[in-house]
This record gives C-alpha cells, sequence and structure tokens, in this order.
C-alpha cells in the first residue's frame, strides 16, 4: 500500500484531488474509453470534492468522459430529502461539473426490488468495464462504504442494515432523532471495491485513527472492513495527521520517509489546456 | 449529450452566476427555467438525465421574483378610471411600461367612480398572463365606492355610495360584474358591509379595508369575516390611538383568525409616509408588508406640467402637486423605487425588501403557489437587479421581456 500522510484535512483533500485529477487526465478518456470512478460521501470527501470543482471550474479538467457509481443510499429515505446520498452528490459534486447525468450512477433505494437494483448496479459496473479507480472512505468502526463489522470480505452490492453505532453517529444529520435515522441501506460490497484496478481511501481526524490502525497494522479481519485492501495490489491510503495517532511511530516514519516518491504522482499536476 | 426528454421537449434555460432569492435567503444558485416555469435540476438530472439547452449568464445579478403591484391607477398619461371605448390599451400600454420596473404582474386599480365608468371597463379587461407585451394583468382592484365620506381623500364626494338595498346586490349594480376583480377596498363601518365582505371572499375576491373611520373592533370584525388587507396603511383611515388603535390596530391585534395574516399596503415613496412610521409599522408586522406604489396618471412622465382629464399637475423630482401648490395630487414613484427607498428607511434586509414586493403581494392574493417565490414549479416571472436593487432585466415565464 501507499500511506500519504499530509499535515492536515485541507492538504490531504487537495492532494486526493490531484492524484483523481493527474489519473483522469493521464488516462486521457474518450467516448470510446470511458474513465470509471468510484465515489463515497460524508464529511471526509467533501475538501476534496471542493477542489475537483476549483479544477473544473479552472478548465483544468473535464468530467465529460467521466463515469460515476457511488458507494451506497440509504433505504426508505426520499431521494429529495437533503441527507439522501443523491442530496450530497448533486449539491456537494455533480450540479458543479460537467458530467453527463446518465453516466452518475447511485444506487436508488426506493425501488420495490431491492435485490433487483443490486444486481444491476454490478451489472451496469461490469458493463462499464469495472471501475478504474474507486475512492472510499473509513468508519470510525473501520468499515467501507456500509460494510458493516461482520461483512463478507467477499461481499457483492446488497441490503445492509446498520450497526447501532452507524445509526448514532448518523443522527446528527437527523436532528438527533434517532428514530428518524435510515435502518437500512444499498451499498457495494468489499468484493465489489477489491474488483477496482485501484482503491483510495480518505481517512482524516483523530476519531478514525484506531480504524486506520486496525486497517493496516493488524491483520485481514471481516470485524474492520477496510483490512481487506491489505490484498489489494494497488491501495493507497490518504490521511491527515491526526488519522495517523493511533500507529506505530515506525509505520508512520517509514511512510513520511516516502513522501517525496508519492509527491511525484501529484507534481506535476496535469491539465486538459496543456492537451 | 442530449437530455432524454422523457418530461418535456422545451427548451432548459440556465441562469448562472448570479444569487437568487428562495427561502428567504439570497443564495449563490443556479436558477432553472422550463415551459414558463422553475425546474428542479436535480430532478432532472436524476429522473431525466437532463441538462441545459442555454446558459444565461446574469454577471452576478440578484434575480428576485417578479414584482407585484395590487394598487396602481395608471401612469404614463393613462388613467384606468377613465370611461373610455378602448380600456384594454391604455391598460396595455401602462403594463409594457412597467416592466422596466421589474413588475410581472399587477391590478389595474380603479378610484370611486360612478357605475357607468365600472359598466365600461371592467368588460374590457380580463385576467391574463404577461409576455413580451407587458405585465400580466391579476384583476381589477376597486377602490371605492363603498367607503367613508370623512376619508375620502381624492376620491369624488358625489360617487361615494352605501350598501341601502342589501350589500351585495347594491355591489353588483354599481360594477356590474365581478369576472375579472380580484380586490375592492371598502369601510367595514358602512351598514351591511359585513355580509359583503364574506360574500366577496367567497366568491375569492380579496377585501381591502380603506378610506374608513372604522374603529379597531369594526376593523376586526372585517377581518374574521374575510378581510385580509388594509389599502395603504394610514393613509385614509384614522390615526393610531392607544385606546383605540383603529384600522392600524390590525397589525398587532390577537382578534385575527388563526393561521390568517392581515397584510398592509404601505407607499415608500418617501411622501406618503414618514419613514418613521413606516419603521413602525414593519417593525410591529414585517411579514404583513405589502409594497404599492398607488401610481397616478403622472407615473412616468417627465418633470414638468401636463394635463391630465381635468387637473394641470406638475412634477418635480418624485412630488407630483396641484400645478401652482403645493397639495399632493397622487403618487409617481415606480415600484423598484418603492423597494430601494423601503429598504433605506427601514434599514430592512434585501430579502424582506424584496418579498414586500413579490412574496407578500402574491400570498396576499392566494397566489403563492406560483407566483412571488421562485420555488419549483412557480411561474418564472423574474426581475434581475444590481446590489443596489436598480433593475438590470425583466423576465416573464422565462423569456426576457425588458432589458436595460
Amino acid at each position: 500500500m501507499r500511506l500519504v500522510i499530509l499535515e492536515d484535512y485541507d492538504l490531504a483533500s487537495e492532494w486526493a484531488a490531484k492524484y483523481i485529477r493527474n489519473r483522469i487526465i493521464q488516462f486521457k478518456p474518450s467516448a470510446e474509453r470511458y474513465f470509471t470512478l468510484g465515489l463515497p460521501t460524508g464529511s471526509t470527501p467533501y475538501g476534496c470534492y471542493q477542489k475537483l470543482i476549483e479544477y473544473y471550474r479552472s478548465g483544468d479538467i473535464s468530467f465529460k468522459y467521466v463515469k460515476t457509481f457511488n458507494m451506497d443510499e440509504y433505504v426508505g429515505l426520499p431521494r429529495a430529502h437533503p441527507e439522501s446520498y443523491h442530496s450530497y452528490m448533486w449539491n456537494n459534486f455533480f450540479k458543479h461539473i460537467d458530467i453527463d447525468p446518465a453516466h452518475a450512477h447511485v444506487l436508488d433505494g426506493n425501488v420495490e426490488d431491492l435485490e433487483a437494483e443490486c444486481q444491476a448496479y454490478e451489472q451496469k459496473i461490469s458493463e462499464a468495464g469495472g471501475i478504474e479507480l474507486f475512492v472510499g472512505g473509513i468508519g470510525p468502526d473501520g468499515h467501507i462504504a456500509f460494510n458493516e463489522p461482520g461483512s463478507s470480505l467477499v461481499s457483492r452490492t446488497r441490503v445492509k442494515t446498520l450497526a447501532k453505532d452507524t445509526i448514532v453517529a448518523n443522527a446528527r444529520f437527523f436532528g438527533n432523532d434517532l428514530s428518524k435515522v435510515p435502518t437500512m441501506a444499498l451499498t457495494v460490497g468489499v468484493g465489489t471495491v477489491m474488483g477496482a484496478k485501484e482503491v483510495m481511501i480518505l481517512i482524516t481526524g483523530a476519531h478514525k485513527a484506531f480504524a486506520l490502525y486496525k486497517a493496516i497494522e493488524e491483520g485481514v479481519n471481516h470485524m474492520w472492513t477496510v483490512s481487506a485492501f491489505q490484498q489489494h495490489p494497488r491501495t493507497n491510503f490518504v490521511c491527515d495527521e491526526d488519522a495517523t495517532l493511533e500507529l506505530r511511530v515506525k509505520t508512520v516514519k517509514y511512510f513520511k520517509g516516502l513522501m517525496h516518491v508519492h509527491n511525484k504522482l501529484v507534481d506535476p499536476v496535469l491539465s486538459i489546456k496543456d492537451q | 449529450m442530449p437530455s432524454n426528454k422523457s418530461v418535456s421537449d422545451a427548451p432548459i434555460s440556465q441562469f448562472i452566476n448570479c444569487r437568487i432569492l428562495r427561502d428567504h435567503c439570497l443564495q449563490r444558485e443556479d436558477l432553472w427555467v422550463r415551459d414558463g416555469k422553475i425546474l428542479d435540476p436535480e430532478k432532472l438530472f436524476f429522473d431525466e438525465h437532463g441538462y441545459a439547452d442555454k446558459c444565461v449568464d446574469c454577471e452576478g445579478s440578484i434575480i428576485a421574483p417578479g414584482f407585484i403591484d395590487v394598487q396602481i391607477n395608471g401612469g404614463y398619461g393613462i388613467d384606468f378610471s377613465q370611461a373610455c371605448d378602448d380600456a384594454g390599451s391604455g391598460v396595455s400600454l401602462v403594463a409594457k411600461k412597467i416592466l422596466e420596473h421589474g413588475v410581472t404582474s399587477f391590478c389595474p386599480t380603479l378610484v370611486t367612480s360612478p357605475p357607468h365608468v365600472y359598466h365600461k371597463v371592467l368588460p374590457q379587461v380580463k385576467v391574463h398572463d404577461g409576455g413580451a407585451h407587458g405585465a400580466g394583468v391579476l384583476g381589477f382592484h376597486l377602490e371605492g365606492p363603498f367607503i367613508s365620506l370623512e376619508k375620502k381623500g381624492a376620491h369624488p364626494e358625489q360617487f361615494l355610495r352605501t350598501f341601502s338595498s342589501g350589500g351585495f346586490r347594491d355591489l353588483m349594480e354599481t360594477y356590474g360584474g365581478l369576472d375579472s376583480v380580484a380586490m375592492v377596498t371598502l369601510a367595514p363601518e358602512l351598514d351591511g358591509s359585513q355580509s359583503v365582505i364574506r360574500d366577496l371572499c367567497q366568491k375569492g375576491i380579496t377585501v381591502s379595508l380603506g378610506h374608513s373611520v372604522a374603529n379597531m373592533s369594526q376593523a376586526e370584525e372585517a377581518v374574521q369575516h374575510g378581510a385580509s388587507f388594509i389599502t395603504h396603511l394610514f393613509n385614509a383611515m384614522l390615526p393610531f390611538h392607544h385606546r383605540d388603535p383603529g384600522i392600524v390596530g390590525l397589525l398587532t391585534s390577537d382578534q385575527v383568525p388563526a393561521g390568517r395574516t392581515v397584510y398592509y399596503g404601505m407607499i415608500a415613496d418617501g411622501i406618503h409616509t414618514n419613514p418613521a412610521a413606516l419603521r413602525i409599522a414593519h417593525r410591529a408586522h414585517p411579514s404583513g408588508l405589502v409594497l404599492v406604489t398607488d401610481a397616478i396618471t403622472a407615473m412616468g412622465l417627465p418633470p414638468g406640467r401636463h394635463t391630465l382629464g381635468q387637473q394641470v399637475i406638475e412634477i418635480q423630482g418624485l412630488h407630483a402637486y396641484v400645478a401652482g401648490t403645493k397639495t399632493l395630487s397622487g403618487s409617481i414613484a415606480t415600484m423598484d423605487m418603492c423597494v430601494r427607498h423601503f429598504k433605506h428607511a427601514s434599514g430592512c434586509s434585501v430579502e424582506e425588501a424584496l418579498e414586500a414586493a413579490s412574496l407578500h403581494p402574491a400570498q396576499l392574493l392566494g397566489l403563492s403557489h406560483r407566483k412571488g417565490n421562485l420555488d419549483f414549479g412557480s411561474d418564472a416571472d423574474l426581475v434581475l437587479l444590481d446590489e443596489t436593487l436598480n433593475v438590470k432585466a425583466t423576465f416573464i415565464s422565462g423569456e426576457e421581456v425588458w432589458r436595460k
């Protein structure tokens, strides 16, 4: 894995955004060959989305030939609800860029047949040629997407009942009323994300530090589902200093020592204006 | 990248680089329009995979809902209360000119007149939508003749009437018909007025109290029967008294039925109401304030002397005097001037000033489900303004109808 450690949230968001930008531009996407990007929601990737929007506005990047697949969506929450992941993606990303609406895929938690929706999503991903780069976050309990502790590490897109921890953590978005928080969600599986060519996990903040420790310094364990990515050939963890607080000093020093190598991935930062 | 057009083939416009008035706040958001209505871009994106056909760069302007003037007697030499054979073209001329002031809908107002004037004029103008031809007509505002003698103001005394033969019948005899009428101003102390108020409200016509010497309990009774507006607050009514606040007391009355609001018109031209009085009203009941021009024939005419009907008027700045005197003969401020003056005099926010000229009149007339706001599904009647609230462009149903 690459463990990329930046000083703070803003720098981590910027590094991640530059990495995504360079990957897309280097790929030279076209109408015949789209760049497929997996996307997360939540407070962690917000800064990264802001930077990507900035790069679009300055004309340095286009999402015209990018297809996106979001990781998850609540079940039974109206799409127009301000806390739905559709709303999050529209307000924080899609409405600001030039992506083709037909290529912005988000699971629909309001269909009759949720199983069929999950299977169709897996189908859409394979029809798109698989995911080139899957961007994700990590929960305080080490979950990726809604793959709660105990989820199979080879799972695919499916319906999941949310863990109590997750519901409590989400209550702040629903007026602190636990009864208003959705209890089920559709989520890509650990196996689905493992199927991507490359994975980038964003982890910022001290409250995620223990989860990061469990994910990379202990073994592969279905109780900390992000640990599955120890077995992926191309995993990047992008974090801030606070997220490393539970790691061994040796681990942190080693990867900080590699920053000059990591930074070559984002410096120089590419632009479509030069093409 | 064509949209899948599963809902409509009509072109979609996206107004960018603007701040829009939505949810009582100016927000940096794009405004989307299709088929003359405000469109929800998120539904367009996810349901239809649609996107804009055309972008309108607003260069940082404010976009507000088009202004609605519920009291305007004429302008540009036209007097709506004249019994002419072509009342329609007079209304159309004014309708076209007021687009320059950001007004997209209005109620042509007739002052107290003899029955033959109403019988002649009313049938000639129907409620109709606005467009490139001019602002939309929401219906007439009939100010009088069922008003108080003592508070007639500039209305001609000989044509005042009472409800002598049973209320509603007097009304129908006088006006001839109510098809194109949106609002009636009357004095609630007149005998028989309470049942008239009920009948008018049942027909969906807004009832306003004005030109009246009603005390507060008469005014409250009128509100309980359905009256919902006060015509030019403070003018042509008893002044506020601390033991009987009269009509003015409706602003803070506890007898207003639950869920209902009493709205009140204010002529914010700096002349008809002292700014301190404007502030008192605004602070007492900010959500009821409706800006009106109460403009007369001379509005829009250049400074100097003009002969209007039987009168000679002299225009100096924002004042219109009976020529050779210092007697005010009416208001000539435009709606956008009123919005700017109101903001300046009351110290209110930009949002409040804009809502007083758009949202509140729409709410008053029961039209806020489609006018007076930029909610999804509302008519795309818009006014583009600069930082100091000068009108840069006016749109009706999403089409540009005037640009500076």
